[in-house]
């Protein structure tokens, strides 16, 4: 069998999607398995991120296999120099699979060309955060009950949130409408907008956010806007306060609308929006472990029907 | 062949590359390879051309390049044209064809590309004078990239 990795969202079919959205959904419902019982997940984080690890490992621990990593480079002998490949190659030798987050882009892809297990990308710098993406398409599947046809409206940051731009690449299988809404200084770059063209995505831009501009939302998808992306601080000091979400702005928002949001949040929904029914930010990260569980599976080699008919499930 | 050009001896049998633009004939050189080569080879520049003003000339004797070879070139040169000697008379002309795919020829431009950050080949998928890095995905023009 070839080997499986999870490395880049851009490539994958409209019909991989769904049906890793199919997988996440058995996890759902029964989240706690020995389906990986035996197995040995090593964890390498060159690049701290508690939160994306800890959903990992939590979804390698549910499914009964063990976990080896190291979630702070300082640590590692990266630091006395090896390389990348050596590290790989030597972990390899220990886990089944490996999960790595790098700050260095491209980082993933080369892994998974040296290593001779599946190599599970949980971010690469700037690049690609795929696994992120998963559990983002599922929170939009599950509150909307379909993936097709929605206006999803990306807020904030959409320069450098790498979320975003692959959010927009997975979504192109399922006919979206985007509506982009950001300072001029973070606009979608053109790049993503030539590739909206080029797909026949259509897309809206607007500088404004109101409560008129959001009406129409079926997924609003905040993002944060951070002080060290701008070159001009009075343009910062200008905007800050322009893209940050309060219940106010939520009056005439769809009933079927929700809010996501990456996270970590900040400042740009107001803690008072948490109590409204369109927040979902915090059950859309608890979704990333579901997500997480049907990644492990799909580059393991493991398909949907055995996971509909598996007998290991812990009730 | 008139009296001018024969400053630099005729071959019997290889490949003598002509109108090289001056300044990237050592990298024309260092793309095919010729510090490597036990032939005879003969590598001239600053000479005077009516369509580039100065030009570079190499000849190789008894070497015949590959198309994988001469389509290194394609980010250099890609006008250029390969003469293939056979007792001294050019039995073929070769261009330059831009391959899809170019493999540790080409640097990345972005610092945060694995590619400058562990001892690893470059690799970029080309389309329409476009190089994307196979890696961080970083695109570039073909005319303005830096040799590896």
């Amino acid at each position: 069998m070839d080997k499986h990795n999870f490395v880049t969202i851009a490539d994958l079919t409209r019909e991989k999607i769904l049906y890793m959205i199919e997988m996440a959904q058995e996890f759902e419902k029964h989240p706690n398995r020995e389906l990986l019982k035996g197995k040995v997940v090593a964890t390498l984080f060159f690049e701290p991120s508690t939160r994306t690890r800890l959903s990992f490992e939590t979804a390698a621990n549910r499914l009964g296999a063990r976990v080896i990593g190291f979630a702070d480079p300082k640590v590692t002998s990266g630091t006395k120099g090896e390389t990348l490949k050596d590290t790989i190659l030597m972990v390899s030798n220990y886990a089944d699979v490996i999960v790595m987050r790098h700050y260095i882009e491209g980082a993933a892809q080369y892994a998974s060309e040296v290593a001779p297990v599946p190599i599970v990308n949980a971010g690469d710098g700037a690049h690609q955060h795929p696994s992120q993406c998963m559990l983002d398409l599922y929170s939009i599947y599950k509150t909307q009950g379909t993936l097709e046809n929605l206006n999803i409206y990306m807020v904030g940051d959409l320069k450098y949130g790498r979320t975003v731009h692959s959010l927009l690449m997975a979504m192109r299988h399922f006919n979206p409408t985007f509506h982009f809404v950001a300072p001029k200084e973070l606009a979608m770059p053109k790049e993503y907008k030539l590739y909206c063209d080029e797909h026949g995505i259509k897309y809206q831009e607007h500088t404004a956010f109101n409560e008129k501009v959001i009406a129409d939302a079926d997924i609003l998808y905040m993002t944060r806007v951070q002080k060290e992306r701008f070159s001009d601080l009075m343009e910062y000091e200008r905007v800050k306060n322009v893209y940050v979400l309060n219940n106010e702005l939520l009056k005439s928002a769809k009933p079927n609308m929700k809010i996501l949001h990456p996270l970590p949040r900040v400042n740009e929904i107001a803690y008072e929006v948490d109590d409204n029914p369109h927040a979902y930010y915090i059950q859309q990260a608890g979704n990333g472990l579901f997500a997480r569980e049907a990644i492990f599976c799909d580059v393991l080699g493991i398909s949907l029907d055995e996971v509909k008919n598996d007998k290991t499930i812990i009730l | 062949m008139n009296k001018k050009e024969m400053l630099v001896a005729a071959i019997k049998n290889g490949t003598v590359i002509d109108h090289i633009p001056s300044d990237k004939t050592y990298q024309v050189a260092q793309l095919l390879g010729l510090h490597n080569l036990g032939t005879p080879v003969t590598i001239g520049y600053n000479f005077l051309s009516k369509k580039l003003g100065k030009k570079g000339l190499i000849k190789v004797e008894d070497k015949f390049f590959t198309d994988e070879e001469i389509s290194r070139l394609s980010v250099v040169t890609p006008n250029i044209v390969l003469n293939i000697i056979r007792d001294f008379e050019v039995v073929e002309k070769k261009t330059v064809v831009t391959p899809s795919e170019i493999k540790g020829i080409v640097k990345c431009n972005n610092p945060k590309c694995i590619t400058n950050n562990e001892p690893m080949k470059t690799h970029f998928h080309v389309e329409n004078g476009i190089l994307t890095c196979h890696y961080c995905e970083k695109e570039q023009d073909i005319n303005k990239v830096e040799l590896c």
